[in-house]
Formats: structure tokens, sequence, C-alpha cells
């Protein structure tokens, strides 16, 4: 914290307030200032102005949790292995998160937040595990390329055990087509609570696990040079990852390109060195997804586009934008 | 690249290396070209009585099970009260259309995987055939299409997300070839992704009902064939296959390299759109007709090539047309009581076996 120049967090925080007021503020019923303090400080349920603040309220604490979750996941995943087009959603973790929580659901017909987050990370843990081996195991290592090609494969393996699944229930299929697009506002104070705690836990690792990040991303025999146990960090920042995007896929189900955007546009601002990079990501990545979920909602009244939706569209081009400049992504 | 003076002032600088290389390469195909075409033409012999007896098998069993002579006697023409209607309106075609979708989408993912240099740039992995789908889903929830209009929106859907894939990748831009056809995979990847979160913002938008129909259809399905359907595909390989015959030849010569290529009198960009159009247009209407059966198309060319050491296109073809037929096969009969759809056996098998190769090659950086 102490060598993140002082103005961007700064700048950062009250850009993530100014969101947040954004969130709270602008919809398909747009709220005035007044009446929005009023709900906040004198609640009256009657009022149809206060319950839509409350409401909108629990949403953007959701979508503050979410992006700095998924945010702090992408950095950490870039700098864990070398590769600039990492993400959640592109290495297939929202995918497995995804396949264990429908077949929890059908399964066991789970809809408690709790029960989503187990599942969830389950699904991350063995997704990770998973395309990381496949990758790794050629001759070269993991590539951009082969990661890419391993999630990808992961997704649409695990995209055809879904659908075969919802095929046999009805139920579950309108259940999971509103949660598989990726939405905040489907979850209350109680749940985001609850899951805030393993995200804070997964936030509290990967900032202590900077100065790894860091020499890490000189390479494995640069890292072992400077004293860093490669093998023991990889696990500890895995499980980071893990808790992370699980938490995020149980409270909003899979938003992607968050994590694949937010910590190119923090190394943007600040430079390469992840002490930097993380403290800024963990800001940008709320104010990306407030501003993507208030869009998202004023951009085809009276329907609403859904938050995953929004990051998308956003982030597709940035990673076309990525593949076609950077050279060492053309491996 | 050879320079003038290459031959006979080379040998005392590397004796070892340049001299006996060339024996080396002479010793493999001491086979001869006529034992390679000999063991092309049984391998895809082997593969088309493989097709034969899983068509057979899709058509006598499941409930209720028809035996050989029954079978016979209605292909004969005649009534067989409950049997006929069930072979020649529900089985027969379904295998038909198996058939005609396993060539059409064993087709097109070779000519992607050749064209693009890379056994896992096909089709349905580059996000192709997932812009098909899209372009279907498009039709079918906010136009409510139904019929012919299907083929177009599918059509369309494909082939403008190849253009958007080609133009934003920049293929066919001179330079290092390898370092395009990998952006071409991942840009295709990257455009994949936001066609799915478009299918799933569509899916949100409609009733219980049709969200069942629509995610029915993405998985991939034989159970709706008819003969109507079985007759388009047809149609369309009929035109096509001759075109690609032609085109396949020139393939050969673009494999040599894009400077070898304009040396011989080719034109590399006229090549290169008309096997893309060919590919996408096979895929695409398969897709409109079958849903999309995901990775028939990675799986039939790396299939061919191990069993034959070479890309092939017909034995492609004919890998394609067993794999749909007995994913259909196993899905109609390995669960009791529940038929499941072709595209959730593929979509099974395939992403390990694509993880598996993934295990295998090694790196894309050295097929140039």
């Amino acid at each position: 914290m102490r060598r993140t120049p002082l103005l961007a967090v700064t700048g950062g925080v009250l850009a993530v307030l100014a969101a947040a007021a954004l969130s709270v503020l602008v919809g398909a019923r747009s709220v005035d200032p007044s009446a929005a303090w009023q709900a906040l400080t004198a609640f009256d349920p009657a009022v149809t102005d206060h319950v839509v603040v409350r409401a909108r309220v629990d949403r953007t604490l959701a979508g503050i949790a979410v992006g700095a979750s998924l945010a702090a996941a992408g950095a950490a995943m870039q700098g864990m292995t070398r590769n600039p087009l990492a993400d959640p959603g592109i290495l297939g973790l929202n995918a497995g998160a995804a396949a264990a929580v429908v077949v929890g659901i059908y399964a066991l017909s789970i809809s408690r937040v709790v029960e989503f987050m187990a599942f969830a990370f389950v699904g991350a843990a063995i997704g990770t595990a998973l395309v990381y081996a496949v990758a790794s195991l050629g001759r070269d290592g993991a590539t951009p390329v082969k990661l890419a090609l391993a999630g990808a494969a992961l997704t649409a393996g695990l995209g055809s055990l879904v659908n075969a699944l919802v095929l046999l229930d009805q139920e579950s299929l309108d259940r999971l087509r509103f949660w598989q697009v990726g939405t905040l506002g489907a979850r209350g104070l109680g749940d985001i609570a609850t899951v805030g705690v393993f995200m804070a836990l997964g936030v509290v690792i990967v900032l202590l696990a900077t100065g790894t990040l860091n020499a890490l991303a000189l390479g494995d025999d640069a890292a072992v040079g400077l004293g860093v146990h490669v093998a023991r960090s990889r696990v500890v920042l895995g499980a980071a990852i893990v808790l992370l995007c699980g938490a995020a896929v149980a409270l909003a189900g899979p938003v992607g390109f968050l994590g694949l955007v937010v910590p190119h546009a923090a190394r943007l601002v600040v430079g390469g060195d992840y002490r930097r990079i993380m403290p800024v990501a963990l800001l940008m990545g709320p104010v990306l997804i407030l501003v993507a979920d208030v869009v998202g909602r004023v951009i085809a009244p009276p329907a609403e586009v859904q938050v995953g939706v929004m990051t998308a569209l956003i982030g597709v081009p940035v990673f076309i934008a990525l593949i076609r400049t950077r050279r060492q992504v053309g491996l | 690249m050879t320079r003038p003076a290459a031959g006979p002032v080379r040998a005392p600088s590397s004796a070892a290396g340049p001299v006996r290389a060339p024996s080396a390469r002479r010793a493999t195909p001491t086979r001869g070209p006529g034992r390679d075409r000999r063991r092309a033409a049984g391998t895809l012999c082997a593969i088309t009585l493989l097709v034969l007896v899983a068509m057979a098998a899709r058509v006598l069993l499941g409930t209720p099970v028809v035996t050989a002579g029954q079978a016979l006697a209605v292909l004969s023409g005649e009534q067989v009260p409950g049997i006929s209607f069930i072979v020649m309106d529900s089985r027969l075609p379904a295998a038909v259309v198996a058939v005609l979708a396993g060539i059409a989408f064993g087709l097109s993912g070779t000519i992607f995987q050749t064209l693009l240099r890379n056994p896992l740039a096909s089709p349905d992995v580059i996000g192709v055939t997932l812009g098909a789908s899209a372009g279907t889903v498009v039709a079918m929830t906010v136009f409510g299409a139904t019929g012919a209009a299907l083929f177009w929106s599918a059509l369309l859907g494909g082939l403008g997300t190849a253009v958007l894939i080609l133009l934003v990748a920049g293929a066919g831009r001179a330079g290092a070839a390898g370092a395009v056809d990998n952006r071409f995979v991942l840009v295709g990847i990257g455009v994949g992704a936001a066609l799915n979160s478009l299918i799933s913002y569509l899916l949100t938008r409609i009733s219980t009902r049709s969200a069942g129909d629509v995610m029915h259809w993405m998985i991939g399905s034989l159970s709706t064939s008819t003969w109507e359907r079985a007759r388009v595909l047809a149609l369309a390989l009929a035109v096509l296959v001759p075109v690609l015959m032609v085109l396949v030849t020139r393939l050969r010569i673009l494999q040599l390299g894009d400077d070898m290529a304009t040396g011989l009198g080719l034109s590399v960009p006229r090549t290169r759109i008309g096997l893309i159009l060919v590919g996408v247009t096979l895929s695409a209407l398969t897709v409109a007709v079958t849903g999309p059966l995901s990775f028939v198309a990675f799986l039939a060319g790396p299939l061919a090539r191990m069993l034959l050491g070479r890309p092939s296109f017909p034995l492609a073809a004919a890998m394609g047309a067993a794999i749909v037929l007995l994913a259909d096969v196993v899905g109609q009969n390995a669960v009791p009581s529940t038929a499941l759809p072709a595209g959730v056996i593929t979509g099974a098998l395939g992403a390990p076996f694509l993880l598996w190769m993934l295990t295998r090659t090694p790196g894309s950086r050295d097929e140039r």
C-alpha cells in the first residue's frame, strides 16, 4: 500500500463512491438524492422510493464485493501464470463453478447462497486444477493459447453436461437461465455478508502475496533465486483465486472478462508492480462492474441487460486488442 | 530460399548433418505412394463399414426393437403396422441426417484445421459454429422465425462471425503465419465468449417453454430429423463437395507456404476465401438442421489423421459421419426410458479429447 501512489488510491476511492451513488440513484425508476438519503436514515417501507433504494443498496454492495473479488482474482491469475489473457471466464473457472452449482441445483435442489458457494468452490478448484494441469503438460508449458484453449474446451464440455441436466428438469432450467447470465440483483444483504467473509479472506491473501507475484512474474527460476517457494506460492495463490471466484460466482453467477480487463487498466495507470496493481485493481473492479450494471439498467428500458452481458461487451474488445497488440500473446 | 551454391560446396562444412538427412528422409516413404493409397482406401472402407453398421443399429435398436427382416420388408415398400412409421419417418431420417451432418461437420472442421495449420482451430472451437447458433437463436427468439429462415440466419451468423474473426485477427496479412493462426484461435475464443453471453441474455428474455426449446436445440439433436431436412443437407453437400474437391488441390499448394503458392501462380487470398466460404457454409447449414453438435468438426480431422498418419478429407468426412451416428445410437439406447440428444454425447467425449490433444501438441508455435 505504501508504494501505491496516493493519487491513484484517492481517485479510486472517490470513483467507487461516485459509482455507488450512481448505482443507488439511477435505474428504470430514478430516485433523487434527498429521497435516497431519507431511505438510508429514516427508512419507511410504505414509500416506494425507499424500497427501491434499499434494493439498490444491496445490489451495489454485491457489485462492490463481486467487482473487487474478480479483479483481484484476475490480477493474481495473470501474475501467477505470466499470462496477460488470464481471466476466470477464459480459463474455465467460472464454467467449473457454474457446472458444480447446476449439478447442485439439479441433484440436491440447493438454493441457499452457502450451498451455492460450497459447490462453486469445489467446481472452481477442479476447473483451475484441470485447466492448468492440461496446459502445463505439453512440451512448452502453459502458454496463453493453450490455457485459453483448455479453458474453452472445459467450458464447452461442461456446457453440454449442464444442458443435459437441464433437459431433464424444467424447474432448474428456469432458475439456471437467469443465473448463468451473471446478475447482481439476486441476493440480499445477509447473503452478501456470508460470501463477503470468504472474499475478504481471499483479498487478504492476494494482497499479502503481491511481492511473490512480482517475483513469479520474472519467471520461475528468478523467483527461486529471490527466495520464493514457487510450488507453495502457486498453491496458496490458487486457493485464494478459487475463494475469490467461487464466492463471486455464488453471489452473482458467472461474470466474465472483469478479471481480464481491470488488471490491465490498473497496469496502464500504475505500471507493472503488483504491489501497486493489486490495490488499484481492487478499487477499479467495483467501479467497472457498478458502471456496467447501471448502463445495463438504462440501455434497453424497461428491460434490464444483466451485468454479465455488459462485462462481456466491454471485455471482448479489450481481449481482442490485447491479442492484436501484445507480441508475447501470439506465442 | 535455396542459395545458388548450395549443393556440392556444402559437404565439407557439415558432413554429417545435411548428407545424412536426405537419406533418412528417403527411408520413410519406402512404402511408396501405392501402398499409402491402398492403406487410405482400406481405412476409408473400414470406417464406411462402421457407418453402415451404425446406421443399421440406429434403425433397428430402441423401443420397439425392429428386426432386420421387418426393416428390409419396410424398405422394400411393404406396410408393416407400427413398424413402418418408426422406420421410415423417425429412425431412418435420423440416421441419414446423422450421416450427412457428420460428413459436413467433418469436412468443415478439416478445412479450417488445414487452412490454419492448427488441429485445434476447428469451427466449433474458434466460434464459427457458435456464430451460426447465435444467428439461429436470434432468429428464433427475436423474430420468431421458423423453417427456411433459420437456414439463412444460421448462414448469416456463421459467415458474419467468420468475417469478423478474420478481419480482427488480420489473417492473410503477410509475415508470421504461425502467429496469425494463433491469433485467429484466440480471437475466436473471445468472440465465442461474447456470443455465448448474447445467447444467455436472449434466453432470459423469453418464456420458460421457448427457453427450453432453444436450449434443447443448442445441444444438437437428431430426433427432429425429417426427410425434408435430409434433402436440404444432401443438396448442400452435392453443391459444395465438388467445389471443395477443386479447392483441395489448391489447398495442398497453399500448404507449401504462401510465398511458394504465389510463386506457383496461385491466388492465395482467393483460395483462402473460397475455402473459408465452403467451410462456414457446410457447418452453418448443418447447425441449422441439427443444432451445434459440439466437437464433431473438431474430432473428425484429427482422428482421421491418427488413423492414416496424414490429413485426409474423405476419411474425415466418413469419420464425422461415424461419430455423429455412434453418438446418436449411444444417446438413444444408453439410458433406458430417456433418449439423450447426440450433442450431449459428442460434447462429453469431445471435451476430454480436446484436453488430451492439448497435452500432446508441442505448442502451435512450431507449426512453421
